[in-house]
């Protein structure tokens, strides 16, 4: 209950021309204060879908079927539309994926800035000007008032996505819901991106859930991990432990495929035949079972639950 | 070099890519008097490498380093403003387009991304036939199925989808299926440009697999463009790091990954996440990367490197070849500065 963070059972559907289909499939976790999640999986494995869905982002087609979010003891899933804006942007806020299409290119840093402000804190704008240029420091922006000044296009990349990170600072928000948001960057630049978020979340107790395909980058910042396939959570704990010892055969997979985990340079990578289903027509039983080498008949008919494996959960019949 | 091992040589290569636009763009005021002025991106600047028979030589960089402006110079897709390119001894860059067609039969390119890269409206077969026509002009229709048959089996496409369109294949097997537009004229040597990097980690091991499989099964020379370090050490013979158009080392992929010698290079590699490992310790770099518009005097990494010092500011350092074979442009190396 004292989570900070509670999703149960939550199930997300959009509805389509020939019926609904589901995007996430009754996923349950939580968040304490300062915590740093990772929701890894693949393309269509209904990882944004769920970081969207916590904030209510979810529009038309698509909408919450089933399933409670509390956040700070209050139901939000319940929440009207204009009681949730209080909270989105404001209590938790969000970083997306691509720091160029995130900020609006005709306004300034400065204006896109004091706004949050000016509209969640009813701030004057010389006191919003304030925080926005101590926000800047805190992300290590380069003088800070030539910036405010500045139009996106003026800006790197890198620097883009840490102007959008002291944005989402602003209001002292208790999470921030990071939407892959070093893919658009390359590697040095990562890190330091990485580096920022782990540094900001300890320093000022804020959670963090970390939305990635990226196995290296999840393992490096957060404590726990979320695997997602097919709409559900098949693997779910510490992220040491789940990392090391993988116990569903999906999140082996997804560790071994990647070079210079197991496999030795110039040898063959271990690869997962197949590819990820489509939402329309799910596997019966365990989703991964058409593509998983332990499957058996208990597979393709009963979908397995998440069970306690190794000081982790994981959904699989066989482990 | 030993020469009789070499490929396809690259020497001096120099592209730049005017970026001025018209006439009114160009203008500009001096002390009250009009003038022109040109404005060149400077993507590749005096690159030299050797492509060695057999090797899998990766150019690994971040974006904007001209590894991919590189790839299309070798592959004669852009005339390079200046330097050579030879493959098996014959100088290739400046031959007319028909001069160039028996080596393009040789030369195959894959690029990243497979969604843009097949023509959404020919069946796979039309994109497989095509160049087996186009280069064989008196080949057989029952020569022509057998080879794309015997093609999309080697790649683990299934030869039945064979009047499919490529939007009704997933991003992975696309990816499959240009490797078999790139495999079907028995290349010696194929460029891949981020092969991988578009597709997910499950798929990218499967493609990762065939590419190897099938270097290994034709012995082709790959030169392979990518940014993902991780995937550069597993299929490398040969690494070579570029910066701002220039090459700052060359080493063997176990050398390079073991023992770094370039500034740039320690700090790139210190930047990739490891999986199960929990803190990066990352070096950091100064600053950002500079456009390659105005390019830094000197060595183009001195700005952002720990190490620089007044010589690195005026004198551009030159490729050298240290004694385990790696060669590295670097003042600091050469001068010992930097311990490993």
């Amino acid at each position: 209950m004292s989570h900070l963070l509670n999703v149960e059972d939550l199930e997300v559907k959009f509805a389509l021309r020939f019926g609904d289909i589901t995007a996430i499939d009754g996923i349950s976790f939580s968040l304490d204060k300062g915590e740093k999640l990772g929701l890894v999986g693949e393309s269509g494995a209904g990882k944004s879908v769920t970081g969207f869905s916590i904030i209510n982002l979810i529009s038309k087609p698509g909408f919450i079927s089933k399933g409670r979010i509390t956040f700070e003891g209050n139901e939000i899933s319940a929440y009207s539309d204009s009681k949730m804006r209080q909270i989105r942007g404001d209590r938790i806020s969000m970083i997306f994926q691509d720091p160029m299409m995130t900020l609006n290119p005709v306004f300034t840093i400065g204006m896109q800035m004091t706004e949050v402000l000016m509209a969640h804190r009813k701030m004057s704008k010389g006191q919003a000007r304030k925080i926005a240029l101590e926000k800047l420091k805190k992300v290590y922006i380069p003088s800070p008032e030539k910036r405010l000044a500045q139009y996106p296009h003026e800006l790197s990349g890198g620097m883009r996505q840490r102007i959008i990170i002291a944005i989402s600072l602003l209001t002292d928000p208790a999470i921030i819901i990071a939407d892959e948001p070093t893919t658009a960057l390359d590697v040095t630049i990562q890190a330091e991106i990485m580096d920022l978020l782990q540094e900001l979340c300890e320093s000022d107790n804020m959670a963090l859930i970390l939305i990635t395909h990226d196995l290296g980058v999840v393992s490096q910042v957060t404590e726990k991990i979320a695997v997602m396939y097919a709409g559900k959570i098949i693997e779910y704990g510490p992220t040491d432990q789940i990392v090391k010892h993988p116990v569903h055969p999906y999140t082996e997979g997804l560790i071994k495929s990647i070079p210079g985990t197991v496999i030795k340079p110039g040898e063959d990578l271990v690869q997962i035949p197949g590819m990820m289903p489509t939402l329309t027509n799910i596997p019966q039983g365990c989703a991964f079972n058409p593509r998983c080498y332990l499957k058996e008949d208990i597979c393709t008919t009963a979908t397995p639950e998440l069970k306690q494996k190794n000081g982790a959960m994981a959904a699989c019949h066989m482990k | 070099m030993n020469t009789k091992n070499t490929l396809v040589s690259i020497n001096n290569i120099v592209k730049h890519f005017d970026i001025s636009g018209g006439m009114l763009d160009q203008l500009q005021f001096k002390n009250f008097k009009p003038q022109l002025k040109k404005t060149t991106v400077k993507a590749v600047n005096n690159v030299s490498l050797e492509i060695r028979k057999g090797e899998t030589l990766s150019v690994v960089g971040e974006s904007g380093c001209g590894k991919s402006t590189l790839a299309r110079v070798v592959m004669g897709l852009y005339p390079p403003n200046s330097g050579k390119i030879l493959y098996n001894g014959a100088r290739i860059d400046n031959l007319t387009h028909k001069q160039m067609l028996p080596f393009r039969k040789k030369m195959q390119m894959i690029f990243q991304d497979p969604y843009a890269s097949l023509n959404p409206r020919k069946t796979v077969q039309q994109t497989l036939e095509e160049p087996l026509r186009f280069h064989n002009p008196k080949i057989s229709n029952k020569d022509i199925q057998k080879k794309v048959e015997r093609v999309m089996e080697q790649v683990g496409v299934d030869p039945l989808w064979i009047k499919r369109y490529p939007h009704e294949f997933s991003g992975g097997q696309r990816q499959r299926i240009s490797i078999a537009r790139g495999l079907i004229l028995d290349p010696e040597f194929i460029v891949a440009d981020e092969p991988v990097s578009a597709l997910d980690v499950s798929i990218q091991a499967q493609i990762l697999n065939l590419l190897m499989k099938a270097g290994r099964e034709r012995q082709l020379t790959y030169l392979f463009i990518t940014h993902d370090l991780s995937v550069v050490r597993h299929i490398s013979t040969r690494v070579a790091v570029m910066y701002l158009g220039t090459l700052c080392e060359l080493a063997k992929a176990r050398d390079l990954f073991d023992t770094p010698q370039h500034p740039y290079t320690k700090a790139l590699l210190s930047a990739i996440p490891v999986v199960g490992e929990n803190q990066a310790k990352h070096i950091k770099l100064k600053g950002e990367v500079p456009t390659p518009v105005n390019l830094p005097a000197g060595c183009v990494f001195h700005a952002r490197c720990v190490y620089a010092d007044d010589r690195c500011t005026n004198q551009v350092p030159e490729l050298r070849t240290l004694d385990n074979g790696t060669c590295v442009a670097c003042h600091a190396v050469e001068e010992n500065q930097i311990s490993v």
